[in-house]
């Protein structure tokens, strides 16, 4: 009997360069950068596409802010090497931060975002520090731990809004640029971590995932790379953090909860860690689907698990890397 | 002799619970010479290299380098000074092709300082200066070894590729913790040429071995550990003549 083998093939430009592209016709230029231009455009339109269904236009925000937290994940964790289980460690800190700044000190929205960004970051790698020299699971379990401390101590001390969070925050003042305030940074932090892990000292942070000790014997100061590494990070769950609490005009205690660390590691799981574009399709089909999951009430943490689970175990990889292999190779069918 | 000794190490010791893997070792390595350290396995070789490399703190004992105190000082700082290393456990930057390895240590404040390869230059691209430092160590450029991603090379090319990290540090002592293990003869033959180069280029090297043969081709002088303790330290043939030395490798496995 004949047998028949399933083959993959190279297609012709990616054998002939292998990350160094030599383009010669429109036709390569365009199959190169085809499906980063559909992606962006795709993004950059669905505000407009979402129109005819107003409900789901505030979705497309919080699926942006989940994407830039999933980013943020994957790239400490694929990237660095720490596996961080504290999204919402950033997501509420950069909330409150810029709740402290709008409401106590009246800096407007176009101030506190930035502000909260930056000195939310600061605070964050401040108090991971002492965790940084701690490897696998005792880094995760202490990431995990912070921000059900900080949500404690707020309600226990009853500062900051206690239970009811700091309401009144400025909202933005217009519903597109409420849109594009997380659109472009999100697509700009994205492209600029892809961009940072393929520079010499992208490489030199992919190292301490890789083999840390021969980074120290390479003469280089690995808890200082992770501190900065945990900064970059912070940045981006700061921001979304700080986007979220001005977008719902309330910083409460849900910016520390569960979701924000869950959801942007499923996210990244299920569009493909270490490809830093498969975390935000994680976050554009996961937003969405939990969203869809509210109707089904209590039932919709267990749907949730088995299309979790189901994806695990049937696209281990992640989307995104199965996508890219499709594209760039082709399958036939030959005898063995 | 202690003029001319680039690092000196003196009463060093290190026990991991009950266990005292180094027992008040001392002994000191000229410029330029290549030193060997030999011992049975569990002897304290890596241990040494550990503790004298700032990857363990030593219990006890001083280490010098260039008449500089250095005991106990962070790893990162104690490379910056000029001092590399290789693992016996060799694990190479897997994600990364062979080349892309070498962008770390060339990273460093060290190689930034010292600039590239062959006067490759303070600027010199770091990719044209990696290649050129693993073709100097037995990558043939015009085959596509050097990009091959690391985890899918030989273990003859992953030994070069420890080798050749410590180079791009350019340091001025290289420990070598069994560079020789797990090759084939063919393989250390076209290794030791690499050893001599280096040494001809000024580089102290310190080699772990515990292939004796090998090492005695290239060794100026060696010292051996047993249970952690320095037992004879000279010339390789009266080293090995020592009864001691022959007792601790012929009493447990034979030479
Ligand atoms: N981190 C450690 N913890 C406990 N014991 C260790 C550790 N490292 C080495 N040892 C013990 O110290 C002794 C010397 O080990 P090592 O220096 O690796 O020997 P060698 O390199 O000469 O084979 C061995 O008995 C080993 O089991
Ligand atoms: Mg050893």
């Amino acid at each position: 009997m004949e047998q028949l083998r399933k083959e993959r093939v190279d297609r012709s430009l990616k054998v002939r360069t292998e990350g160094l592209y030599a383009i010669s016709s429109i036709e390569e230029i365009l199959y190169l950068i085809g499906p980063r231009l559909l992606f962006v455009a795709g993004i950059l339109l669905l505000p407009l596409i979402f129109e005819a269904a107003p409900y789901w236009k505030r979705v497309v925000n919080v699926m942006c802010a989940y994407a830039l937290v999933a980013i943020s994940f994957d790239f400490l964790s694929n990237f660095v090497g720490l596996v961080c289980l504290g999204g919402a460690l950033f997501t509420g800190v950069g909330g409150y931060f810029t709740a402290i700044y709008n409401r106590y000190f009246s800096f407007p929205i176009y101030l506190s975002i930035p502000l909260a960004t930056l000195s939310g970051a600061l605070f964050c790698t401040l108090v991971l520090l002492p965790a940084l020299p701690l490897r696998g699971v005792y880094f995760a379990i202490i990431t995990l731990m912070y921000p059900l401390l900080f949500s404690r101590i707020i309600e226990a001390l009853n500062v900051l809004g206690g239970t009811n969070g700091i309401t009144g925050i400025e909202s933005f003042p217009d519903p597109y640029i409420e849109h594009y305030a997380i659109i472009l940074p999100m697509l700009f932090f994205l492209f600029a971590t892809r961009r940072f892990v393929n520079e010499d000292i992208g490489l030199v942070f992919r190292g301490v995932k890789d083999n840390d000790q021969a980074v120290r014997a390479s003469g280089i100061n690995v808890t200082l790379i992770k501190v900065y590494a945990v900064f970059i990070a912070s940045l981006m769950g700061c921001f979304s953090g700080a986007y979220i609490a001005h977008m719902y005009m309330w910083a409460g205690l849900s910016l520390f909860a569960l979701d924000f660390s869950v959801i942007p590691i499923a996210s990244t799981v299920i569009g493909g860690g270490g490809t830093l574009i498969g975390p935000v399709i994680g976050s554009f089909i996961l937003v969405p689907l939990s969203e869809i999951l509210r109707a089904a009430g209590t039932l919709r943490i267990v749907i949730y698990c088995v299309v979790l689970t189901l994806f695990i175990i049937l696209k281990s990889e992640g989307l995104m890397i199965y996508l890219q292999r499709k594209y760039h190779q082709f399958e036939r069918w030959v005898k063995v | 002799m202690s003029g001319e000794a680039i690092l000196s190490v003196s009463k060093l010791s290190k026990s991991f619970g009950g266990l005292r893997a180094l027992v008040d070792v001392s002994f000191e390595v000229k410029r330029g010479e290549i030193f060997g350290i030999i011992g049975p396995n569990g002897s304290g070789k890596t241990t040494l290299i550990n503790c004298i490399t700032g990857f363990l703190k030593p219990d006890g004992g001083k280490v010098y380098f260039k008449e500089k105190d250095i005991t106990g000082l962070k790893p990162h700082k104690i490379s910056q000074m000029g001092i590399a290393r290789t693992f016996q456990i060799m694990r190479p930057y897997y994600s990364l092709p062979a080349y892309k390895n070498l962008i770390i240590p060339l990273w460093s404040p060290r190689a930034k300082r010292l600039g590239g390869w062959r006067g490759g230059g303070r600027h010199g691209d770091r990719d044209t200066v990696a290649v050129d430092i693993l073709e100097e160590i037995g990558f043939e450029r015009d085959s596509r070894v050097p990009y091959k991603l690391a985890s899918t090379l030989p273990t003859g090319y992953q030994k070069r590729l420890e080798l050749a990290r410590c180079i791009a540090l350019r340091p001025e002592i290289i420990f070598c913790d069994e560079v020789f293990s797990g090759l084939s003869m063919s393989e250390v033959a076209g290794m030791i040429p690499l050893i001599e180069k280096m040494k001809m280029e000024g580089i102290t090297l310190i080699m772990v071995e515990h292939r004796l043969r090998e090492l005695f081709k290239v060794a100026d002088r060696v010292m051996a550990l047993n249970f952690g303790e320095k037992i004879a330290e000279g010339d390789p043939r009266e080293v090995i003549e020592d009864r001691r030395v022959r007792e601790a490798y012929l009493g447990r496995e034979g030479v």
